[in-house]
């Protein structure tokens, strides 16, 4: 671990209650610290303070001084040091936070400043809440509730700015509802690099638009999104599809990359309707790549494996696992196990008890793409991390299968367990599968499915539960937010009734929640570095794992957010 | 045969005009769908017939004798079934002692219209109605439920208990009719006859002159045909429903005419005795009515009327009895034993004294 | 608790024969039996609906034949039994209508759950649901006792607007106003 620097402690007080916090922070944190709400549209903690909504005006207070003998003024009638407040207010967010400031929220010209800035935003706002996307988590709605004056004295038409502007591939904008924060702006140009926005036009008639020729349409356009307070910003895909107060948040991670992102997934009824970002200041702070966001689309895709099958005839689970078995016992010597580093530890920990028991080896494919630096790393599986941890692989995975390839030709091999990966993707021709039994335990079809002599249909990462390793060896839960296609179970469940059929027993069909308790277990028996843990006790933003043992292996990482490669 | 086409039609037509008088009394209109297709067509008839809900008996009726017949398990079966056919014959048989009509021939001799005429007349009806509580012990006895048990053990000591003030009731009547001197009868023509003579109290109908014993005969009919507010065999507040609880279809149908048939039997009786048989109103004989209307020569006709004058009483007696029924509450069981024992046969052996001293007075 | 005691009048002897008292109770029913009966003969006479009666929720159009629906499914989320179901959807770009944007793709709400309770019309910002007079609602499967779309705007039809807030909206969009027209 990091040593944590040591940072200069002020004390602020914040309507009448003293506070300490570091040097440098603003009023708007300062507040949240005493569990005061200081309401702002523009502020966003990791974006730069501009200042132009104007709504966490509040009173600020000095203690007095008196300027010939720089000796402090003392208040006679309270015995303490005489505040000297200053006659206007100051916004909060670009307020710093100095030793002995004072700060009143609930001032009567503080709710006047509110009133007042609520009306100006509102005046040319549509007020279309039956039919924006942002209504529920708006803003503006919930402030116009909290500290706005109820009712409009404004007479006149409003203005008519374009709605529908499409602005990039995956955001569309509805400028009437903007009330020109600059969030969107600021997180193009600072975070993601990408200074595409602006506005154009003064007074009222100001509108958000792209620069002339160019798009909104980076990997990171729809955090734009998220972060939008009004409903100004939609994202295309989630456009009018379900309102949010009937979506539930599960937390998840983002399988996309090494990096983890940590995610909430918003499902309603076992349909899921978008992934957003969750808050993890040690990985992704609030953002996410626009290409995790589009992972919910595999849960209900086209190529899902819904129903088990033996050599391409319809069985039950029972069955494929009872075939299996007697498979693997009739080529004894001659199987290989071919993981993924997109299994989770739990499920990595498993398939190399499996093979363990069969004294056999197993491979991983490495999946490296091109990174960007930001939230995308160079190694597109989320787990390998978790693979070397478990001690599944002991060295990186490569693209190419070649030992396993050659082994085949030479008939060394002749049946080989896929999880979830496409061996024609990694070296390996159909010809030659078609000379071995392959036993596809998957999600999806591919080619390897289609040649398997029996198939047996999991989970996506959207339905079961279970953690990740990210590159940072970070360790990050996730849990299930929708349930499986119906007969589809858990691959836990099929990894531990294999193994058991293996040995001659027979294990009842458990609860897959139970399972993961059950291996956790194990695991933490098993791993040292996975010792203190259990799977409730990892805590949402994860926890780091000790790494040392790896940190000689050449990972294909570059440096992202928040990640620095060991080298 | 001739009873059983008469007094089946009869019985359903009670049934018809039960439901349609409860109806009206409590402001609904009554059965007034059924009505076959074809006849639907037939234009003023048809709609009236349907309003009077005249095709819901006919529909009951077709229903009663093609629906399941079920005979629960746990019943005796061979006197379950035997109950209802029990019911039935004493019903049907008093009817022949009934005297419905009379005949007047050309020389003023007076013939009553029965089927059996027979001089123990009164007596007959009584003995053999009797008869009736047998069916109904029996099958509250052979359904081997607690509830049908019930209701027939009641309906015999109820049955029992009201037999005697009602006879006790009778008797004054029979003792006039039976001065000493005439010859003694107990046909209930020669009742009607002691109605139809000329002068102030030989015109009085018995109903005037013997008041209280025509009250008590009354209240002991309601009783005696298990009507409201005496239906404690039935009572299905508390017996779910008496005796017939196990029965359905057919043999159930067969109880429900049972209970009509004594209805209209004791409702004769208690017209013939006390209200003056087939003579249209008090002080005017029916030979009166004849001599007014000319048709003393026709006897045939004559007869008619008088069969017609009697067949409307019995239907305004009928009327009666179901006003009552959706009028009065039904009592409680203690509370029929107490009216039975303790009021009505003190009141009926005070009345048979206060006659006979009566009669004795008057003859002296 | 004050008891009050009140002392019985003892009865007469007409009373205690209870026979008057049948005899009151008869007239009482014979002047029944001859009063006129207030049933109603239902499939063919039809109670006369009050004004403000909740029968089955329905969709209405406004005057100019717009869907006034914008499915912001607030009825969805209000609803107590969870009658409603919404599937949202966008108006398509070339509809006369494409300024409001937003349209339900399927509205469905299942009366064997609905409650009458008026909630939907309650909460509707746009003034779209309406408990109208339907008040005999009958199927002989699940299935048909759910009011689809096309049945709620069949029995809801049309109802006076006040507002036209929608077309209000577009003719300033068209009009002036604009500055970036």
């Amino acid at each position: 671990m990091i040593a944590t620097p040591t940072v200069d402690l002020i004390t602020v007080n914040i309507d009448g209650k003293d506070v300490a916090v570091p040097k440098g922070t603003n009023v708007i944190e300062a507040a949240a610290k005493v569990g005061v709400d200081v309401p702002h549209y523009c502020y966003h903690p990791k974006l730069t303070v501009v200042g132009n909504c104007r709504m966490c005006l509040v009173e600020m207070g000095l203690p007095a001084v008196d300027p010939a003998t720089k000796t402090p003024v003392m208040d006679p009638a309270t015995g303490k040091q005489k505040i000297n407040w200053m006659p206007r207010p100051v916004i909060g967010c670009a307020t710093n936070a100095s030793p002995g400031l004072h700060i009143r929220t609930t001032t009567q010209l503080v709710k006047d400043c509110r009133e007042g800035v609520m009306e100006f935003l509102l005046v040319n706002h549509p007020l279309d809440c039956p039919i924006c996307d942002q209504a529920g988590e708006c803003k503006l709605q919930e402030q116009a509730t909290g500290y706005g004056r109820g009712y409009s004295r404004y007479v006149e038409d409003k203005n008519v700015k374009p709605k529908r502007t499409v602005l990039g591939p995956r955001v569309t904008l509805d400028d009437e509802r903007c009330i020109l924060c600059s969030r969107c702006i600021r997180f193009s140009k600072e975070v993601a690099k990408d200074d595409v926005l602006g506005f154009i036009d003064r007074g009222s008639t100001s509108t958000l638009t792209c620069f002339p020729g160019k798009q909104l349409e980076n990997n990171y356009s729809l955090n734009t999104v998220d972060i939008c307070p009004v409903g100004a910003l939609t994202s295309t895909d989630f456009r009018f599809k379900m309102r949010v107060w009937f979506l539930k948040q599960t937390n998840s991670i983002d399988t996309e990359t090494s990096v983890g992102a940590n995610t909430v997934v918003w499902s309603r009824e076992g349909q899921i309707y978008r992934i957003t970002p969750r808050q993890n200041d040690e990985v992704n702070d609030t953002w996410m790549a626009d290409s995790g966001r589009i992972l919910y689309k595999q849960v209900k895709a086209e190529d899902r494996l819904t129903h088990t099958s033996v050599a391409k005839q319809a069985a039950s689970l029972a069955e494929a696992i009872t075939k299996a078995s007697e498979l693997i016992k009739a080529n004894a010597g001659a199987v290989r196990l071919v993981a993924s580093g997109k299994n989770t530890v739990e499920e990595q920990f498993l398939i190399k008890h499996l093979a363990d028991s069969l004294a056999t080896k197993t491979s991983l494919i490495s999946r490296v793409g091109a990174g960007d630096n930001i939230l995308v790393s160079k190694d597109h599986n989320p787990n390998v991390r978790g693979a070397l941890l478990t001690g599944l692989i002991s060295e990186l995975p490569t693209a190419q299968l070649t030992t396993l390839s050659s082994e085949i030709d030479s008939g060394k091999v002749k049946v080989v367990i896929s999880f979830s990966e496409d061996l024609t993707a990694a070296g390996i021709s159909e010809s030659q599968l078609s000379k071995v039994q392959v036993i596809y335990i998957g999600t999806h079809h591919n080619k390897t499915s289609g040649l398997a002599a029996i198939v047996i249909p999991s989970l996506t990462v959207f339905e079961k539960s279970g953690t990740f390793i990210n590159q940072q060896f970070r360790i990050q839960k996730f849990v299930a937010a929708v349930p499986g296609p119906a007969g589809v179970v858990d691959d836990l469940v099929i990894l531990t009734h294999l193994t058991s059929s293996l040995h001659g027993t027979t294990v009842q069909l458990t609860q897959a929640a139970g399972l993961l308790a059950q291996t956790w277990t194990s695991l933490s028996a098993t791993i040292p570095s996975l010792a203190p843990l259990s799977f409730s006790t990892i805590p949402d933003t994860g926890l780091l794992v000790d790494s040392t043992a790896f940190a000689k292996l050449p990972f294909v990482e570059t440096e992202t957010l928040h990640f620095k490669p060991v080298v | 045969m001739a009873v059983i086409g008469v007094m089946f039609p009869l019985a359903g037509a009670c049934s018809m005009a039960e439901r349609k008088i409860s109806a009206w009394i409590q402001g609904r209109p009554g059965p007034n769908r059924a009505i076959p297709f074809w006849f639907s067509w037939v234009p003023v008839l048809g709609p009236i017939l349907q309003k009077l809900g005249a095709f819901h008996l006919l529909a009951d009726g077709l229903k009663f004798l093609f629906k399941e017949d079920v005979v629960p398990g746990h019943v005796n079966k061979k006197y379950f079934i035997a109950a209802p056919i029990l019911a039935m014959i004493p019903a049907l048989s008093t009817v022949t002692f009934v005297p419905f009509g009379a005949y007047i021939d050309l020389g003023g001799n007076l013939t009553p219209l029965i089927l059996a005429n027979v001089d123990v007349g009164l007596l007959a009806v009584f003995a053999v109605s009797s008869l009736g509580v047998y069916s109904v012990v029996l099958a509250g006895w052979a359904s081997n439920s607690k509830y049908s048990f019930l209701g027939g053990i009641r309906a015999s000591a109820q049955l029992i208990s009201y037999e005697l003030s009602m006879t006790l009731a009778v008797v004054p009547v029979l003792l006039w009719i039976n001065a000493p001197g005439t010859a003694g009868t107990m046909s209930l023509s020669k009742a009607v006859e002691f109605q139809s003579q000329p002068g102030f109290w030989g015109g009085a109908w018995f109903a005037f002159t013997m008041p209280i014993s025509a009250l008590i005969f009354l209240i002991c009919l309601f009783a005696e045909t298990n009507r409201q507010p005496f239906d404690m065999a039935e009572s299905e507040a508390d017996l779910v429903g008496g005796f017939h609880t196990e029965y359905g279809a057919f043999k159930w149908s067969l109880f429900f005419v049972a209970e009509y048939c004594h209805m209209i039997v004791g409702s004769a009786v208690f017209i013939l005795l006390f209200f003056g048989g087939w003579n249209p109103l008090p002080w005017l004989p029916l030979s009166s009515v004849a001599a007014l209307l000319h048709i003393t020569e026709l006897p045939l006709l004559v007869g008619l009327l008088s069969i017609g004058i009697f067949l409307g009483k019995i239907l305004a007696m009928l009327f009666l009895f179901m006003w009552v029924r959706w009028t009065v509450p039904r009592f409680r069981y203690d509370q029929v034993m107490k009216l039975g024992w303790q009021k009505l046969l003190p009141l009926a052996i005070l009345n048979l004294l206060v006659t006979i001293i009566a009669i004795a007075v008057i003859q002296h | 608790m004050a008891v009050i005691k009140l002392e019985r009048k003892p009865l007469s002897l007409a009373e205690r024969t209870y026979l008057p008292q049948i005899v009151g109770g008869l007239k009482i029913t014979l002047k029944h039996l001859l009063k006129p009966t207030i049933t109603m003969q239902y499939p063919e006479e039809r109670p006369a609906i009050p004004a403000g009666y909740r029968g089955a929720p329905t969709l209405v159009k406004d005057p100019h034949g717009r869907e006034k629906c914008v499915s912001c499914q607030l009825c969805e989320f209000v609803c107590p039994p969870r009658a409603i179901r919404i599937t949202p959807g966008e108006i398509a770009h070339d509809s006369p209508n494409a300024h409001v944007e937003k349209a339900p793709q399927a509205f469905d709400i299942d009366m064997l759950r609905c409650i009458y309770c008026g909630l939907c019309q309650e909460v509707c910002p746009e003034e779209a649901i309406f408990l109208q007079n339907v008040y005999s609602t009958t199927g002989y499967t699940r299935d048909s006792m759910v009011n689809h779309k096309a049945d709620l705007y069949q029995m809801g039809g049309t109802l006076p607007d006040e507002h036209f807030k929608w077309d209000k909206k577009k003719e300033a969009a068209e009009h002036g106003g604009s500055h970036h027209g």
